[in-house]
């Protein structure tokens, strides 16, 4: 029998015509901690979705080889039992269920189909032990903290007979002693004969534990390394995870002399009563009149959090530290007080809280700043039109008409709705979010365009960013940031992409 | 031919809004065949009319609750209870009418924002706080009607809005000249305001249907709205009931249509977080459109109670969901964002049309649940697979 428990062979996977993943190899030795690292986007996820049956056999191209036989898995549960126990990065437990419940959800102890629900405590309490978790199985899965959770889901997934444990970004939402704690973990099971693979951003948990690490890139196989021959350090793998090309798709600008200070937050810290998390710490940052500042890091950094703190703290956070906006100490209560002024938010999820769907364009261009087209609250259709229109040429937004409705149009042209509305209200800042997300290079060079006409004409922009090329190539300065602080800051003469990542994955 | 392939077109293309409307014309039309016309006579017709108005003015604010995403279950027995409230104040306190009806509705918005708080600031489940509140005020009624039962008003003043018909001036071959004279000027402000939105529709480039099709639209709804000034000129007129629902109707379609405020709450509901992060505050939205749910249940009470000449220990029973009905079938949709006010009436008058159709025909009330309650679901069928279409 080969030393692999898992070889997954030439898997090449389309979404509507965009190359996902295209020939990827992934060979895991039985036994080992194998980590899979790689950029937002780069694949991985996909990857192991092809693995656990989310996308069914027939519509990815390649084998998967999993304990020496060819597997076709239809669904997730074909993987499952094949012995294959994926955790993601959102638990999927039940709040409002206990410990034993949870472990055994979907995977019932029965005797004659009625649930035996003393053997079910009796059989969680032995899981709990296995991953060292000293709960009572009563205990309800809201009363635990993250960490505890995260643990049960390993139960839940050892109930199963797991022979190949998946943990997607498993210590993102962890403090250290859990993140520690869960690491150890891994190690001890890795003794009990489970494989791992792991993905993660934090280099240093993969040093600290992988034996094998596989770099992922723009949906290719980029490299294996292996920790026996000392190859998983550092600088190898932030070489190997950002190699990519930088094509010269950014317009040019004149640099000029950034202005005085327009936006400055100091010792900036934001607590999520929903999630009961700090989300920014100590964040120290400003912005001149007319610079792009790139605000760089991975998902889940808490780049969005601090623009939406900005944002007239549009997710009702408690905050702490000082907003100074043109020299006074602000406090923005709600977001059409941040409109007032003069800061203007373009979302990243533009289908989910940036655009009214079933709303034409031009509604969707007005919702923002409709004093504008009103007199006394009746609103002038004729006036909005006039301003439609010339933001629909302005943005070449492509569209039959201003009366189309806003949810059958393409990515690229919803992206220009949506920073149409921004414009619209005449910001002095503009927080630009993953402004050219899922949208084509024609599309993105215009935008580009658009940045760089709004600046000249003294415009402020922050952009959100994980995409290193954009934030390279259309930057004055950049910040980066990960686990909701800045982690570093620096002009974009200075700046490379391995800096970045390597700050960006502390 | 070319003229046939442009109204088949526009049919298609806008079946969901035309749909309500030959549904209602065909209702209509089915009726008068069947029962010999005697359904489309004048003292028919006035009669369906009158009865519809307190469950049109309900359904007019239902459909903008429902537009933002929520539900009020408490509007029927808070009109009944304020109908009480309107006949206690006249008939026992000895208030006037033109006191009495402004502080009823006033008592129903400062309701309606305490159903307003409990969803908008509280976050308890529309569905929920309204359960609670169609209860309390349910008990509320028959407490403030338990020593009395019955009140009978003898207030003429009042009992004329449920019941009174706009003053004839003169009468003209029989006909009501007034009543002539108002169903005039709405046919002129009509066709005013479609040709004045066309120009300027034509003046920003946009496509409009063409001359022939929209001169054959104004001819046709002009005529409709003549045939019905005619019908009820030849009875009574027009009611103070009817004059009431055409105004709320036209008041709130403006609000919905044409001002900030309108555009906000249709915002609200397409898309609440996208609305937050454009500066709109969800929370007032959501106080505005439960407080004026709130008056438009009293001005509701106010037209039953007018209309009976008395308030019973049971008035209000099941308004709330032959309001929801008529909105739905009006084209509300639950998911949010959709709804025209116009169409709630539309769809009042459908629901209405069918009872008193069905009564004149002598169905069984068993049938005639059931039927009504076809045309319900079958309304809502066409609604969604109208939908998935486009």
């Amino acid at each position: 029998m080969s030393k692999y428990i898992l070889e997954m062979n030439q898997i090449s996977k389309h979404f509507s015509g965009v190359k996902a993943l295209s020939d990827v190899n992934f060979k895991v030795e039985k036994g080992e901690i194998h980590c899979l690292i790689g950029e937002n986007g780069a694949g991985k996820s996909t990857l192991m979705k092809v693995l656990s049956g989310v996308h069914p056999y027939g519509t990815y191209e390649g084998d998967i080889v999993f304990e020496g036989a060819v597997q076709q898995f239809n669904k997730i549960s074909d993987s499952v039992k094949a012995g294959i126990g994926i955790i993601y990065q959102e638990l999927a437990l039940f709040p409002d269920l206990s410990v034993y419940e949870n472990i055994f959800a979907g995977n019932e102890v029965k005797r004659g189909g009625i649930i035996d629900w003393n053997q079910t405590i009796v059989q969680a309490k032995k899981m709990l032990e296995k991953v060292k978790l000293d709960v009572n199985p009563d205990t309800l899965i809201k009363d635990l903290g993250v960490g505890k959770q995260q643990l049960v889901e390993i139960a839940k997934a050892l109930s199963k007979d797991v022979k190949l444990l998946i943990l997607d970004e498993p210590t993102a939402a962890l403090n250290e002693d859990d993140s520690e704690n869960l690491l150890e973990l891994l190690g001890e099971l890795k003794r009990q004969g489970i494989t791992c693979i792991m993905i993660s951003h934090k280099l240093k948990e993969v040093i600290s534990i992988a034996d094998k690490a596989t770099v992922l890139r723009d949906g290719q196989t980029i490299c294996t390394l292996d920790a026996a021959k000392g190859e998983i350090q550092e600088s190898i793998i932030i070489k190997n995870m950002v190699g990519r090309e930088i094509d010269d798709i950014y317009p040019k600008r004149e640099k000029k002399k950034a202005g005085e200070k327009i936006l400055e937050l100091s010792n900036w810290s934001c607590y999520d009563p929903q999630l009961g998390r700090q989300v920014i710490k100590d964040v120290n940052l400003h912005v001149k009149k007319g610079e792009i500042v790139g605000l760089a890091g991975l998902m889940g950094s808490g780049r969005t959090e601090l623009a939406l703190s900005i944002f007239g703290n549009a997710k009702s956070y408690k905050l702490h530290g000082d907003l100074v906006l043109n020299g006074t100490s602000t406090t923005l209560k709600h977001t059409s007080d941040a409109i007032k002024a003069g800061i203007a938010y373009v979302t990243e999820d533009r289908k989910g809280d940036g655009l009214f769907l079933i709303q034409d364009i031009k509604s969707n261009i007005s919702a923002a700043n409709l004093k504008g087209i009103s007199r006394k609250g009746v609103i002038n259709d004729n006036e909005e039109i006039k301003i439609a229109e010339n933001y629909k040429n302005s943005l070449t937004i492509k569209a039959s008409s201003l009366e189309q409705m806003t949810g059958n149009l393409s990515g690229g042209n919803q992206q220009k709705v949506s920073l149409g509305k921004w414009l619209f209200v005449g910001p002095k800042l503009l927080i630009l979010d993953e402004p050219t997300r899922g949208i084509d290079v024609g599309a993105k060079f215009e935008i580009y365009t658009v940045m760089n006409k709004l600046i000249e004409a003294g415009m402020s922009i922050v952009m959100i960013s994980s995409e290193l090329g954009e934030v390279l190539g259309m930057s004055d300065r950049v910040y980066v940031m990960a686990q909701g602080e800045i982690k570093g800051e620096m002009k974009v003469e200075e700046a490379n992409q391995e800096k970045i990542m390597q700050l960006a994955t502390q | 031919m070319n003229l046939f392939k442009e109204l088949k077109t526009l049919l298609s293309e806008n079946i969901r809004e035309y749909g309500m409307y030959i549904a209602l014309f065909v209702i209509f039309l089915t009726f008068s065949f069947m029962t010999d016309g005697l359904f489309m006579s004048s003292r028919n017709l006035s009669n369906l009319l009158d009865s519809t108005g307190y469950i049109a003015v309900l359904a007019v604010g239902m459909t903008l609750v429902i537009v933002i995403r929520h539900i009020d279950l408490s509007i029927g027995f808070l009109a009944g209870f304020l109908g009480a409230i309107t006949a206690i104040l006249l008939m026992h306190a000895g208030v006037p009418m033109y006191i009495t009806i402004p502080i009823i509705l006033i008592l129903g918005i400062i309701i309606g924002l305490c159903t307003g708080f409990l969803v908008a600031q509280v976050g308890i489940p529309a569905f929920v706080a309204t359960l609670a509140g169609m209860l309390i005020f349910r008990g509320a009624l028959l407490q403030v009607t338990e020593k009395t039962g019955t009140i009978i008003i003898q207030d003429k003043a009042f009992n004329m809005i449920g019941n009174g018909y706009i003053p004839s001036l003169l009468e003209v071959n029989g006909l009501h000249l007034l009543s002539l004279i108002v169903g005039f000027l709405g046919i002129l402000l009509y066709i005013y305001s479609d040709i004045q939105t066309r120009k300027n529709k034509i003046k920003y480039g946009f496509e409009v249907i063409s001359k022939e099709i929209f001169a054959l639209k104004v001819v046709f709804v002009s005529a409709i709205i003549a045939y019905i000034t005619w019908i009820l000129a030849g009875y009574n007129g027009f009611s103070w009931t009817v004059i009431i629902m055409v105004l709320i109707v036209v008041i709130y379609h403006f609000l919905t249509t044409k001002t900030v405020l309108g555009r906000h709450i249709y915002a609200v509901g397409s898309n609440p977080e996208a609305a937050h992060l454009s500066g709109m505050n969800v929370k007032k939205i959501t106080y505005i459109v439960f407080g004026s749910m709130g008056m438009l249940a009293a001005l509701s009470g106010i037209l039953f109670t007018s209309r009976l000449q008395s308030a019973t220990t049971t008035a209000g029973t099941l308004f709330e969901l032959d309001a929801i009905a008529a909105a739905y079938v009006g084209g509300v949709s639950s998911a949010g964002g959709v709804g025209k006010v116009t169409g709630a009436v539309i769809g009042a008058i459908v629901m209405a049309a069918l009872t008193n159709g069905m009564n004149l025909l002598g169905v069984g009330i068993s049938y005639q649940y059931m039927i009504r309650g076809g045309v319900l679901a079958g309304a809502v069928i066409f609604d969604v697979m109208t939908r998935k279409k486009r």
